[in-house]
């Protein structure tokens, strides 16, 4: 008998504890180290783990990983990217507070340079790990702690779709909005990773990849009534399509 | 004929793997597991056709397939 699927040597061995139940972050995260397996890039792959639940990325991927300070993560790429053997394969795994919010000078600025990095955007329109509150990319009538009534856009404005506004500066050369929600989600969401990480190995610059998640706890629901709630609403805001591949 | 092996000790009882299997090969437990989850388990596993839907989903990584 032949094991066709096997968990990836990109992931530590299985443990107890990690992302909540159903949580999409698990599923995306494993997705990006199998795709750096079947590139052969774990020898040379560095993440760096912006703050929040991806924080928690670091007990699950095994090769090289540093932290960086809220919302800092793409400009310590930059700095690492730089200075790091020309082979380095350089990425930013960040949530939607940490890149749209805290972080969003950084984001901008290193898209604007084209920095040969690669960015993994996870949006679940929550701060999940602080416990909920409302983030740029909140839907509008979405609750959250600080926004009981639901997000309105006359007191916090409308969600912020970072692919499109990406999409108008001229430096990026890859951006696409995809969404895990199902296998064939998550299938796409690992052929734009790819194609991510080989833009910076052909030394074509920035590539953007926000992957669409959940966060059942937050959200106060079940893992399935996370998935149904994202695909009746937040695919609806957030639309899953390529923006720029040149 | 295909075989679904689900990690019972890291699984964490999300369901994506029953609701995403086009055959409805696995199912929620009625044991719990040391974290208390009601693991997924295989109910049917004739049906599959190893199509690898249950472990692409698995957030955990906590399914493996042999064929
Ligand atoms: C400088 C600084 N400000 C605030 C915080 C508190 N903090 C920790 S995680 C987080 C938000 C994370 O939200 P997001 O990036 O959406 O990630 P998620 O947990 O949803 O995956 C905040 C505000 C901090 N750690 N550091
Ligand atoms: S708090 Fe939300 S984002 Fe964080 S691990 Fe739990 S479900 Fe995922
Ligand atoms: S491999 Fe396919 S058919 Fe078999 S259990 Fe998984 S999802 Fe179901
Ligand atoms: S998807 Fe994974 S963690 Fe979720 S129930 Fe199935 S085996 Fe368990």
């Amino acid at each position: 008998m032949e094991k066709i699927y096997s968990r990836t040597k990109g992931l530590q061995a299985p443990f107890t504890g990690g992302f909540c139940p159903g949580c999409f972050h698990g599923v995306i995260s494993k997705s990006v180290a199998e795709v750096l397996e079947e590139m052969d890039l774990l020898d040379r792959a560095v993440c760096v783990i912006g703050v929040g639940c991806c924080c928690i990325c670091s007990r699950y991927f095994d090769f090289d990983k540093m932290n960086a300070p809220h919302g800092r993560a793409p400009a310590v790429a930059t700095g690492l990217k730089h200075g790091a053997p020309k082979d380095t394969v350089v990425f930013t795994y960040q949530g939607d507070g940490d890149l749209a919010s805290i972080g969003i000078a950084e984001i901008m600025y290193a898209a604007n340079r084209g920095e040969n990095i690669t960015i993994v955007f996870v949006n679940n329109s929550t701060y999940g790990m602080t416990g909920g509150q409302m983030a740029p990319t909140t839907l509008i009538g979405q609750k959250a702690t600080t926004s009981p009534y639901g997000r309105n856009v006359a007191e916090h404005g409308y969600p912020m779709h970072m692919c499109e506004v990406l999409n108008q500066l001229g430096a990026p050369v890859f951006i696409e909005r995809v969404s895990c929600d199902s296998p064939a989600g998550v299938l796409k969401a690992k052929k734009a990773l790819q194609k991510g990480f080989q833009n910076q190995l052909d030394g074509k610059g920035f590539s953007f990849i926000e992957l669409m998640s959940s966060c059942p706890t937050n959200w106060g629901m079940t893992p399935l009534e996370s998935v149904a709630f994202m695909r009746e609403h937040t695919l609806k805001e957030f639309e899953v399509k390529n923006f720029r591949d040149r | 004929m295909p075989k679904v092996e689900i990690n019972s000790v890291t699984c964490k009882a999300c369901e994506l793997c029953v609701s995403n299997c086009p055959k409805d090969v696995l199912a929620l437990g009625s044991t719990s597991n040391p974290s208390g989850y009601h693991f997924a388990v295989v109910v049917n596993q004739d049906a599959c056709i190893a199509c690898k839907m249950c472990a692409v989903i698995c957030p955990d990584g906590a399914i493996e397939i042999y064929k």
